[in-house]
C-alpha cells in the first residue's frame, strides 16, 4: 500500500467513525413520536401553553414559536438544558424547570428533546 | 480581618435591604404606570374588567353574558342574608352599620388593635360568632353570596385601601408583596409572572389578566365554578388565590390565614382607585 492510500484509508476511517456518531446522534422517528406526545399533553410537557408548535392548536403566545430549533441550538445539549432548567439562563424565566422540578422524567426530558430539535 | 469582613458583609446587606424597600406609594406609582404602558389604549378604570379590557373578541362575549348576569340571583340571596335578623334579632347591620353601600370600601384594612390585616370576610364571621351564630364556610355559599351583595352595593365606589405608616402594617405589605412577586409551586411561577410580565399575552386560549383590576370585581362568579360539584359559581378572592396556587402545582394556603390576608393588602391597594364592580363575570 502506498502511503496515499493509507492516509485514504485512515480518512475513510474517520468519516465513517464521524458518520456513525451523526447516526447515533439523529433520533429515530419513534423517539420524535414519542417526544411529541408527552411535549403536547397538558399533565406533561404541556409545551403548546405558552409555544407555538407545528401540529399543536391553541398554543399560547408567551414565548418564542418552536421553530429552526437546529438553528437556534447547534448544540442539542444546550437545548436539553434549556429545558431542564431554563432559569440558569434567566432566572426570571417564567418557563417552568422541567427536570429541576421533576416534571419531567429525565427520560421523558430526552424524548421532549428530539422531538423539538427536529423541529 | 474577619470582623472588618463580616462587617463590610452586614453593610452590603442592609444596603440591599434598603434598595429593596420602596414605599407603597412609590409602588403603586410604578405598577400603575407599567400598565398604563404596556396598554396603552386601556383606560385606567377599564382594567377592572380584567382580560375582557385587553381582547376584543372576548369582551363581546362578556357584555352579552353581563346583559342577564348569571350573578343576579346570588346578589339577592346576599341582599336576604343582609336582611334577615339573626336569633337573637340583631342583625349584620349591628357589625358593618345601617348602610350596606358603605361596607366593601373599608376592606381590607390594617387593624392597629390586632396589628393584623382584617377582610370583609373575616368581619362576616366575626359578626356571626359574636352573635352566637354559626360562621359561614370561607370560600362560596353564603359569604360569597353576602359579598356579592355588598360589593353590588357599593358599585362605582373607588378602591381605596390605605396602608398605615405603622411598621406591622408595612411588613404585612412586604408580605403580601413578596408573595405576588415570588415564584413558587412546582411550576416555578409567580402570581407577577402570568398578571405582569405576560398580562395580555395568552396562555393556551386563555387571555392572561392584569393584576391592576383584580380585587374589583370579587367575589366572582365563574363559569368555571358552576359546574357540577364545583358549587353554584360563585367564589372570594381567597378561593381563587387557592386555585391560582394549585395551578402552579403549589400548595394552597388556607383562605383566611395571614398569607392570603396579606396578599390581598397588597393586591387591593395596587388597585386603589378603581371602581369596585363586583360581583363580576369571568370564564
Amino acid at each position: 500500500m502506498t502511503k496515499f492510500t493509507q492516509r485514504l484509508g485512515g480518512t475513510t476511517t474517520v468519516l465513517a467513525l464521524c458518520a456513525g456518531l451523526v447516526f447515533s446522534a439523529q433520533a429515530s422517528a419513534d423517539d420524535i413520536a414519542a417526544g411529541k406526545k408527552i411535549a403536547f399533553d397538558r399533565k406533561k410537557g404541556n409545551c403548546l401553553a405558552c409555544h407555538q408548535i407545528e401540529g399543536g392548536s391553541l398554543a399560547g403566545t408567551i414565548a418564542p414559536p418552536l421553530v429552526g430549533m437546529k438553528a437556534r441550538f447547534p448544540d442539542k445539549a444546550k437545548l436539553r438544558a434549556q429545558i431542564w432548567d431554563s432559569t440558569v439562563a434567566n432566572p426570571n424565566s417564567i418557563m417552568p424547570p422541567m427536570g429541576r422540578h421533576k416534571v419531567l422524567t429525565e427520560k421523558e426530558i430526552d424524548l421532549v428533546t428530539d422531538f423539538i430539535y427536529s423541529l | 480581618m474577619k470582623k472588618t469582613l463580616t462587617l463590610l458583609l452586614s453593610a452590603g446587606l442592609v444596603a440591599t435591604a434598603t434598595q429593596a424597600f420602596s414605599s407603597p406609594k412609590e409602588d403603586l406609582q410604578h405598577f400603575r404606570a407599567y400598565f398604563e404602558q404596556r396598554f396603552p389604549g386601556v383606560q385606567l378604570n377599564d382594567f377592572s374588567n380584567g382580560p375582557y379590557a385587553l381582547d376584543a373578541s372576548k369582551r363581546l362575549q362578556w357584555e352579552s353574558m353581563e346583559e342577564f348576569p348569571p350573578y343576579e340571583e346570588y346578589v339577592d340571596k346576599g341582599r336576604e342574608i343582609w336582611e334577615t335578623p339573626f336569633k337573637n334579632g340583631k342583625s349584620f347591620a349591628s357589625c358593618f352599620g345601617k348602610d350596606p353601600s358603605k361596607v366593601r370600601v373599608k376592606y381590607p384594612h390594617w387593624d392597629s388593635k390586632t396589628q393584623q390585616v382584617v377582610t370583609l370576610e373575616g368581619d362576616i364571621n366575626k359578626c356571626l360568632k359574636a352573635n352566637g351564630e354559626k360562621p359561614f364556610g370561607w370560600k362560596k355559599g353564603k359569604i360569597a353570596h353576602l359579598g356579592a351583595y355588598l360589593g353590588y352595593e357599593a358599585r362605582g365606589q373607588k378602591t381605596n385601601v390605605v396602608i398605615p405608616n405603622d411598621p406591622k402594617a408595612l411588613e404585612a405589605y412586604e408580605e403580601g408583596k413578596h408573595f405576588f412577586y415570588a415564584k413558587r409551586g412546582q411550576l416555578n411561577m409567580a402570581c407577577a409572572d402570568c398578571h405582569v410580565y405576560y398580562s395580555g399575552q395568552r396562555i393556551r386560549g386563555n387571555t392572561l389578566s392584569a393584576a391592576l383590576g383584580h380585587t374589583t370585581h370579587f367575589p366572582v362568579f365563574r363559569a368555571k365554578w358552576a359546574k357540577k360539584g364545583k358549587g353554584d359559581g360563585l367564589g372570594t378572592l381567597h378561593r381563587r388565590y387557592g386555585g391560582c396556587n394549585k395551578q402552579v402545582r403549589a400548595r394552597p394556603f388556607k383562605a383566611q390565614g395571614k398569607e392570603y390576608r396579606n396578599l390581598e393588602f397588597f393586591h387591593t391597594y395596587m388597585s386603589n382607585g378603581l371602581e369596585i364592580n363586583a360581583p363580576g363575570y369571568r370564564e
